[in-house]
């Protein structure tokens, strides 16, 4: 497979990169993300976050049951910060 | 891992490996360090990421401005070869109250007393600074334009990196479990992969600096608290400074990478480990925002986390030798402000542990000080 594909869409990281960081000793999803930024964008890592699991399980040879998932946190989907100002648990739902 | 060390650091925050690095290059390079997760994995990479000068006791400017002329050299004094993103946009903190502003003056006279160039600004000489703020209500604005944001993951990465060329050992996912003492000095630390004989330890946990304080029989004189934080996605750059603001109780500032990061205190959170997530919080952190500073309204948010403070009576924290224990040494109870004060931090302590003279004193900042009834109240703490 091409090293220069990006695996990470939102911070534009391509998958040389993420192999490079593994390689140099980060063999976690929350420690690859802080090192190369992947999963920190709009997507949360919905995106990325199989393909570099694959990359630490050719790399470490751990299995994917011993992967940790990066803690789930809101937003589920990015929104406007005007909308979450406006939301109010007195207003009634259209 | 080493079965024996001259000194243990438990904690892989920006803290624990400044410190780290400090031992190692005064020639003590027998140094193990121990993280339960991985590095930065606790309140350093939870945090905001500011760094300022601007506070209202004297050893937290000292400490504060020290650290300041530090972080603008960080990079060439580890060799470090990524970046710190150090910007130094300035600290903006809002005044809304005529005693705020006299706080405030009060701060500024004793940070210009101690070379900090901090200034009192008019709320039009604000929006100057920052063209997009709402100006209703203010009255002043305390402002330095030396303060401003580092990166804490690439910070405490150059500290660690540069501590374990000088041979420093540093265990990730080693999590300590007791420290054995007998007749009264130290003698090991049990860990989860081993044990390891030491007489010096260093407790650096941060909002679990508690539990560690636990094993030795210590009841630390600190709290844990949540606190959550936001960001955006990013855009490019349109405003310059970190905004604060006591009254509304927030922070917010453009990161280097385009993010608006941004967080409040809850008056309400109870004491605890937790860090969950609060939709609550989401809601009324985009209120005060969206009404301070309009424009970032439209900006999507695309994540809210939490990390934990870890707060002292005085909201300064405890940098000493615990006199009932030679040889438990402690850097805790930053109260929400350890990242920035770090550099200085990691120095002091070091020369503190090795006997050396200190750069600069901080007897003021021992344990003791709550017992004898002298605390010294930091007033500027969102």
């Amino acid at each position: 497979m091409d090293d220069k594909i990006i695996i990470c869409f939102c911070e534009d990281i391509t998958r040389a990169e993420v192999r490079q960081t593994i390689k140099n000793g980060a063999t976690t999803l929350d420690e690859i993300k802080r090192i190369i930024r992947c999963g920190m964008g709009p997507c949360q890592g919905k995106t990325c976050e199989e393909m570099i699991c694959r990359e630490i399980m050719d790399i470490t040879g751990k299995k994917k049951e011993d992967i940790l998932i990066p803690t789930r946190r809101p937003p589920t989907s990015s929104i406007l910060l005007a909308d979450a100002a406006r939301s109010d648990n007195n207003e009634k739902t259209s | 891992m080493k079965k024996q060390a001259e000194v243990v650091i438990i904690g892989g925050g920006v803290v624990g490996c400044a410190v780290a690095y400090n031992l190692a290059s005064m020639g003590c390079k027998d140094v193990v360090l121990l993280e339960k997760n991985y590095l930065s994995s606790g309140a350093t990479g939870r945090c905001g990421a500011g760094i300022r000068q601007q506070w209202g006791t004297e050893m937290n400017c000292k400490l504060a401005k020290a650290s300041m002329e530090m972080f603008e050299n960080l990079e060439q004094i580890l060799a470090y070869e990524g970046e710190i993103e150090l910007k130094q946009g300035g600290y903006l903190i809002l005044a809304y109250k005529e005693q705020e502003v006299k706080q405030f003056q009060k701060n500024i006279e004793l940070q210009n007393s101690l070379g900090i160039e901090s200034e009192l600004l008019t709320p039009e000489e604000a929006k100057e600074i920052v063209p997009h703020l709402n100006t209703k209500g203010l009255l002043a604005a305390s402002y330095c334009a030396r303060d401003g944001h580092a990166n804490p993951f690439e910070v405490t990465r150059a500290y660690a990196q540069a501590a374990q060329s000088l041979g420093v050992e540093i265990n990730t996912f080693t999590e300590c479990k007791d420290i054995i003492i007998e007749k009264g000095k130290i003698t090991e630390v049990v860990t989860d992969k081993g044990s390891i004989k030491t007489k010096t330890v260093i407790n650096a946990a941060g909002g679990y600096s508690d539990l560690i304080g636990d094993m030795v029989g210590l009841k630390l004189p600190v709290y844990s608290e949540r606190h959550q934080i936001m960001v955006t996605e990013p855009v490019n750059s349109f405003q310059t400074p970190m905004v604060i603001s006591f009254y509304y109780n927030f922070y917010c500032q453009q990161v280097p990478h385009g993010s608006f990061i941004m967080g409040q205190g809850d008056p309400n959170e109870p004491k605890g480990h937790n860090i969950g997530h609060s939709w609550q919080f989401l809601q009324e952190l985009s209120k005060k925002i969206n009404h301070v500073l309009p424009p970032l309204g439209q900006l999507r948010i695309v994540r809210q986390w939490s990390g934990l403070y870890n707060i002292t009576p005085d909201a300064q924290p405890i940098i000493c030798q615990a006199e009932e224990i030679p040889g438990f040494y402690m850097a805790i109870g930053f109260s929400g402000h350890g990242f920035m004060i770090a550099p200085m931090t990691g120095k002091v302590l070091a020369e503190m542990i090795l006997g050396k003279n200190l750069s600069m004193p901080l007897d003021k900042l021992d344990l003791g000080r709550f017992d004898r009834g002298e605390l010294i109240p930091e007033p500027s703490v969102v």
